[in-house]
C-alpha cells in the first residue's frame, strides 16, 4: 500500500478526469463528482503524510518501474519532506478550485472539471517524479489543460493571454528538454536519485531558464499579468498558488541540488534578478488598478522572496522558502477566490468602482481582512515566520538583500492595506449596490478551511519549516540515495 | 536456356499480395456490380493490406539476420519487414479514410487498385538492395501516387496537384537515376554492399552520392526539395494526402538510412553532414512556412516538411540509437499524420469546402471525439508528452547527442518552439472559437456518421498515445530491426 500511495496521489485525479469525461452522467452531477474526487485526493494526501516518516526524512513512499531501459528511463516516483507539503498544497488548492467552480457553475462542465482534475494530477506528478524525463512529461502535461482552461473559460482578453503564456512556457521548457537530453545521456540514466552532479553551466541555465519563466522571475514575467487577469479566478489561484511553486520546486530539486557549481557561480545574478522582481513586483502591486492586478504582481514579488530563500544556500533559507511556498500558495488561492467573489457581486475588480463593502458584509470583511493581514506578514502570522527565515538565511549572502527584503515587507503592507481598504473601506463604490450580498454559505465553506489552515500555520509554522528539508536539500536528497 | 535465380517467394509475399490485390481490384472494376462496387472494392483493398501486414509480421519474425536474396536484388531482413508492416498499416487506415469520400462511382475500384499498387511499390522499394530495384520501386509507387493525386477530377486543384507532383517527382527520379549511373560508373557495381566494399572515393562517386541524396530527399519532401509538397498535399483528395504523407515518408526515410549505411560507409562524414544540413533546412523552412498558412492541409504539408527534418536527424546521426529512433519516430508520426488528415477529411465532407483555420471554429465542441483526437495529434506533432511524438523527438535528439552533435538538438528545439504557435492555432480554432462566428448556411441535418473514418481516427489515436506508454516493446522491435543495418 505504502509504495502505491504516491502513484495513487498522481493518478487518482487523472482517473477522476477520465470518469468525468467518459462516464455518462447528468450535467448537474459533474461538479459535485469532481469536487468529491478532489476531496478524496486530499484524504489520500493526509494518509500519505501520516505514513511519511519526517524523523528520518529522505526519499520515501517511492515506487519504481522500468519504462524504457535502453536510455535508463524509468517510472520512478517518491517524495521528500518538502514534496509532501507541496503535494498537500496542490491537493488542497485543487479541491478548493473544484469546489469553487462547482459553486459558481461553469459552462461545459464535463470538459472543465475533467481538465481541472487532470491539471491537479499532473502537478502532483511534477512534485513526485524522481526521473528527469518523467518530471518533464508531467511538467509539460500541465500545460495541456491550462491552455484550454484559460483559453475557453477565461475573460475577454483570453486569446492573447493564452498565446503569451504558452509561448513563454514552451520556450523555457524546450530549453530544459535540451538540457535533460544532454544531462541524462552524459550520466547514462535519467533517474534523479542516481544521477551525479554536474558542473556544466549551460545545462544549469537550460533548467534555470525554464523555472525562471514558470515562476516567474523578473524579467521573464511578461505573461503573468494577462494570464492572472484573464483566467477563471480559480485557475488564476492555481497558477499563482501552485504552478509557480513547480518552478521553485524545480530550482530546489534539480537546479540547486544537481548543479552545485553553477548554482554557486550564478547565485549573485539570480539573487539580483529576484531582488528586482521583489521590488518591482511590490511597486506594481501598489500601483495596480484592480484587485487581481495586486495579487498578480504580489505573486511576482513573493516568488522573488522565495528565490531569495532558495539561493541563500543555507538551512534557514531552504526551510523558509518551503514554508513560504505553502503560505503563498494558500494565500494566493484564497485571495483569488475572494477577488472572484467580489467580482461576482460587483462585476468589476477596479478599485475606482469598489469600496465600502465591509458595511453590512461582516463575513467578507473578516475573511478578506484576515487573509490580507497574514499576507502582509504581520508578526505571528505564518507569512512572517516564512519571510523571517528567508531574510535570516539570505543575510549570509549579503546584508543588502536582507535590507531590501525587509523593505519589501513594508511595501507588501502598503499594497495589501490598499487592497483591503479599496474593497472594504472608503466610500461605497459605484459598482457596489445593496444587492451585493455577504458571502453565502457555499462560499464560506470553500474559503474558511483555507483561512483556517493559514491560521493553524501561523500558530505552528514549524510543522513545515521544521520538517521541510532536514538539513538542506543536499542532505535530504542524499539520504534518499543511500 | 536462361538461368533463373532461386526466388524466395516468402520474402516477396507482402509485395506480391498487394500486387495481386491490385489486379483483383481491376477485375472488380470491370466485373463488379455497379451498386456494390464501392464496398466490395474497399473490402478487397483492406483485405489486401491486412494480408500484406500479416505477411510482413511473419517475415519480420522469420528473418532475424539480414540477407540479400534473389541475385542481390532485394534484402530479406527485419529492417525492411518492419517498414512493410508500417506501410501496410498505413494502407489499412488509408482505406478506412477513403471509404466515406465521395468519389465518382465509375472509377472507385481503380482508385483502390492504385492505392494497393502504391503500397506494393513501397513494400518492394524498402527491400531494395541494388540501385536497379531501388529505382524500380521508386517509380512503381510514384507513378501510382501521381495518378491518385489527380484522380478526383471534380476537385479543384486535384489535377494541378497531380501535375505538379508528376513534374517535380520526375525531376527527383531523374536525379536519382543520374546519381545511380554515376555511382555505377565509378564503382562498376549495382548492389549496395558491393558498392560499399569497393571503397572508391572519387569525385564521380561523390557527385553520384549527392544526386542520390537529392533524389531521395524529393520523396521525403525535405527542404530544399519540398517545393511540390504544399501544392500536392493541398490539392490531392484528402485520403490520398493522408496515405502519401505517412507511407511515403516511411519508405523514403527507411531506404535512405539503409542505402547510406550500406553503400557509402566510406563517405559517412560527407553524407551525415549533408543530411544534417537538409534536416536543419527542413526544420527551418517547414516550420516557418507553416506559420503563415490558413489552409489546414497546407499547414500540415509544411509540418510534414519539418518532420522530415526531425526524422533526418537520427539518420544524420548514423548510429544504432539513430536507427532505433527513426523506426520508433515513424510509428507515432504515421498515426498522427493519418489521423490528422482523417479529421480534416471529416470536416471537409461536412462543409463541402477546403478546411481553413477559420472554418474549423467550434469543431471541437460539435464533434468532441474528432476534435479531441485532432487536439492530441497536434500535441503529438508538437512533441508534447502523453503522445509518442514527444518520445520520438526525444530519441532523435538523443541520437544526435550520441553522435556528438548537440547543436542539432538546439536546432530541433528551436524548430519545435517555432511550431508551437501554428499547431496550437489549430487547437485554438477548434476549441477557443465559437462556431457561431462561421455564419455557415445550414445544409440541414446533422453530418453523416462515417464509422469507417471514426475507426481510423480511433486507431490512430490509440497508436499515438499508446506509443508513449508502451515505448519499451516498440523500441525492442526497432532495436532488432536496426540490427540488420551495418554500424
Amino acid at each position: 500500500m505504502t509504495t502505491w500511495l504516491t502513484t495513487l496521489e498522481i493518478f487518482l485525479p487523472v482517473a477522476g478526469a477520465l470518469v468525468v469525461w467518459l462516464l455518462p452522467m447528468p450535467r448537474a452531477w459533474v461538479g459535485s463528482v469532481a469536487t468529491l474526487i478532489s476531496l478524496v485526493e486530499v484524504g489520500v494526501w493526509i494518509t500519505a503524510a501520516k505514513r511519511y516518516d519526517f524523523g528520518s526524512g529522505g526519499l520515501q513512499l517511492g515506487q519504481q518501474h522500468s519504462w524504457f531501459s535502453d536510455l535508463g528511463v524509468s517510472y520512478h516516483v517518491g517524495q521528500f519532506a518538502f514534496s509532501v507539503w507541496l503535494v498537500g498544497l496542490t491537493a488542497i488548492c485543487g479541491a478548493a478550485a473544484c469546489a469553487y467552480a462547482w459553486w459558481a457553475g461553469r459552462e461545459r462542465p464535463r470538459a472543465y472539471f475533467g481538465l481541472l482534475l487532470f491539471l491537479t494530477g499532473s502537478v502532483v506528478g511534477v512534485f513526485a517524479a524522481q526521473d528527469l524525463l518523467l518530471f518533464y512529461a508531467f511538467f509539460e502535461a500541465m500545460l495541456i489543460p491550462l491552455y484550454i482552461l484559460v483559453g475557453v473559460w477565461g475573460g475577454a482578453g483570453r486569446l492573447g493571454a493564452t498565446i503569451k503564456f504558452v509561448v513563454y512556457t514552451v520556450a523555457g521548457s524546450l530549453l530544459m528538454l535540451a538540457s535533460i537530453v544532454v544531462y541524462g545521456l552524459q550520466q547514462h540514466t535519467f533517474d534523479l536519485t542516481k544521477m551525479g552532479t554536474s558542473g556544466n553551466d549551460w545545462l544549469f541555465l537550460g533548467f534555470a531558464l525554464a523555472f525562471a519563466v514558470k515562476a516567474p522571475l523578473w524579467p521573464l514575467h511578461g505573461w503573468l499579468p494577462d494570464a492572472y487577469r484573464e483566467s477563471p479566478p480559480e485557475i488564476a489561484g492555481l497558477l499563482s498558488g501552485v504552478i509557480s511553486k513547480v518552478a521553485a520546486y524545480g530550482f530546489l530539486r534539480i537546479a540547486i541540488d544537481r548543479f552545485p557549481g553553477p548554482t554557486h557561480d550564478f547565485r549573485t545574478p539570480i539573487l539580483v534578478l529576484a531582488t528586482i522582481g521583489l521590488v518591482y513586483g511590490s511597486l506594481l502591486a501598489f500601483r495596480a488598478p484592480d484587485v487581481r492586478g495586486v495579487i498578480a504582481y504580489s505573486s511576482l514579488a513573493q516568488m522573488g522572496l522565495i528565490t531569495y530563500g532558495l539561493f541563500a544556500a543555507n538551512d534557514l533559507g531552504y526551510d523558509g522558502a518551503v514554508l513560504q511556498m505553502v503560505n503563498h500558495g494558500l494565500i494566493s488561492m484564497t485571495m483569488f477566490l475572494l477577488a472572484a467573489m467580489v467580482e461576482r457581486r460587483t462585476a468589476t475588480g477596479e478599485f475606482a468602482l469598489l469600496g465600502g463593502m465591509a458595511k453590512g458584509r461582516p463575513a467578507l470583511a473578516t475573511i478578506l481582512m484576515t487573509t490580507g493581514v497574514i499576507a502582509l506578514a504581520v508578526p505571528l502570522s505564518s507569512n512572517f515566520a516564512g519571510e523571517f527565515l528567508i531574510l535570516a538565511g539570505v543575510l549570509a549572502q549579503g546584508w543588502a538583500y536582507a535590507v531590501i527584503g525587509a523593505a519589501s515587507i513594508v511595501l507588501a503592507a502598503m499594497y495589501m492595506l490598499r487592497l483591503i481598504s479599496g474593497v472594504l473601506h472608503q466610500d461605497q463604490g459605484a459598482a457596489v449596490t445593496d444587492a451585493a450580498l455577504d458571502l453565502r454559505r457555499g462560499e464560506l465553506a470553500i474559503v474558511l478551511p483555507l483561512v483556517a489552515l493559514l491560521l493553524a500555520l501561523s500558530a505552528w509554522p514549524a510543522v513545515i519549516s521544521g520538517h521541510a528539508t532536514g538539513h538542506g536539500p543536499g542532505t535530504a536528497i542524499a539520504k534518499g540515495q543511500k | 536456356m536462361i538461368k533463373t535465380p532461386h526466388v524466395d517467394w516468402f520474402a516477396l509475399s507482402p509485395t506480391v499480395s498487394l500486387t495481386g490485390t491490385a489486379g483483383l481490384l481491376l477485375l472488380v472494376a470491370v466485373f463488379g456490380p455497379k451498386r456494390t462496387r464501392k464496398p466490395i472494392a474497399a473490402i478487397v483493398a483492406g483485405a489486401g493490406f491486412i494480408t500484406a501486414f500479416v505477411f510482413a509480421v511473419l517475415l519480420a519474425n522469420d528473418s532475424p539476420n539480414g540477407a540479400a536474396i534473389i541475385h542481390d536484388s532485394i534484402f530479406r531482413d527485419r529492417w525492411a519487414a518492419i517498414a512493410q508492416v508500417l506501410i501496410a498499416a498505413c494502407g489499412v487506415i488509408g482505406v478506412l479514410i477513403s471509404y466515406g469520400e465521395r468519389w465518382r462511382e465509375e472509377n472507385i475500384a481503380e482508385y483502390y487498385a492504385l492505392l494497393t499498387a502504391a503500397g506494393a511499390g513501397m513494400a518492394f522499394f524498402v527491400q531494395a538492395s541494388n540501385l536497379m530495384t531501388l529505382f524500380l520501386g521508386l517509380e512503381w509507387f510514384s507513378i501510382a501516387l501521381y495518378v491518385m493525386c489527380a484522380i478526383d477530377i471534380d476537385l479543384v486543384g486535384s489535377l494541378e496537384a497531380g501535375l505538379k507532383y508528376l513534374i517535380v517527382g520526375a525531376v527527383g527520379s531523374a536525379t536519382l537515376l543520374f546519381g545511380s549511373a554515376l555511382v555505377y560508373g565509378s564503382t562498376g557495381e549495382l548492389s549496395f554492399d558491393k558498392i560499399g566494399a569497393v571503397q572508391a572515393h572519387d569525385s564521380l562517386l561523390v557527385l553520384g552520392l549527392a544526386m542520390i541524396v537529392a533524389g531521395l530527399a524529393f520523396k521525403t519532401s525535405a527542404a530544399p526539395f519540398h517545393m511540390w509538397t504544399p501544392d500536392a498535399y493541398q490539392g490531392a483528395p484528402t485520403p490520398v494526402t493522408a496515405f502519401m504523407g505517412s507511407a511515403t515518408k516511411v519508405a523514403a526515410l527507411v531506404v535512405t538510412y539503409r542505402l547510406m549505411l550500406t553503400a557509402f560507409p566510406g563517405d559517412t562524414r560527407l553524407w551525415t553532414w549533408a543530411l544534417a544540413g537538409i534536416a536543419c533546412a527542413s526544420i527551418a523552412i517547414g516550420n516557418l512556412g507553416a506559420l503563415i498558412q490558413r489552409n489546414v492541409k497546407r499547414l500540415l504539408a509544411y509540418s510534414s516538411v519539418s518532420h522530415a527534418g526531425f526524422m533526418l536527424i537520427p539518420i544524420a546521426a548514423a548510429n544504432a540509437l539513430g536507427a532505433r529512433a527513426l523506426l520508433y519516430y515513424l510509428i507515432p508520426y504515421c498515426a498522427m499524420s493519418l489521423g490528422a488528415f482523417a479529421v480534416l477529411a471529416a470536416r471537409e465532407r461536412e462543409l463541402g469546402e477546403p478546411v481553413t483555420l477559420d472554418n474549423l471554429a467550434g469543431f471541437g465542441w460539435e464533434r468532441p471525439f474528432l476534435g479531441v483526437s485532432m487536439w492530441i495529434f497536434m500535441l503529438g506533432f508538437l512533441g508534447f508528452p502523453l503522445t509518442g511524438g514527444f518520445l520520438g523527438k526525444f530519441y532523435a535528439f538523443a541520437a544526435a547527442y550520441e553522435h556528438g552533435w548537440w547543436w542539432l538538438i538546439i536546432v530541433g528545439v528551436a524548430g519545435t518552439l517555432i511550431s508551437a504557435p501554428y499547431y496550437l492555432s489549430v487547437v485554438r480554432s477548434m476549441f477557443l472559437r465559437d462556431s457561431a462566428e462561421l455564419h455557415l448556411t445550414p445544409a440541414g441535418g446533422s453530418p453523416l456518421r462515417d464509422r469507417a473514418l471514426d475507426v481510423a481516427v480511433g486507431l490512430c489515436l490509440a497508436v499515438t498515445v499508446g506509443s508513449f506508454f508502451a515505448v519499451a516493446p516498440l523500441i525492442d522491435v526497432a532495436r532488432s530491426a536496426a540490427d540488420a543495418l551495418p554500424f
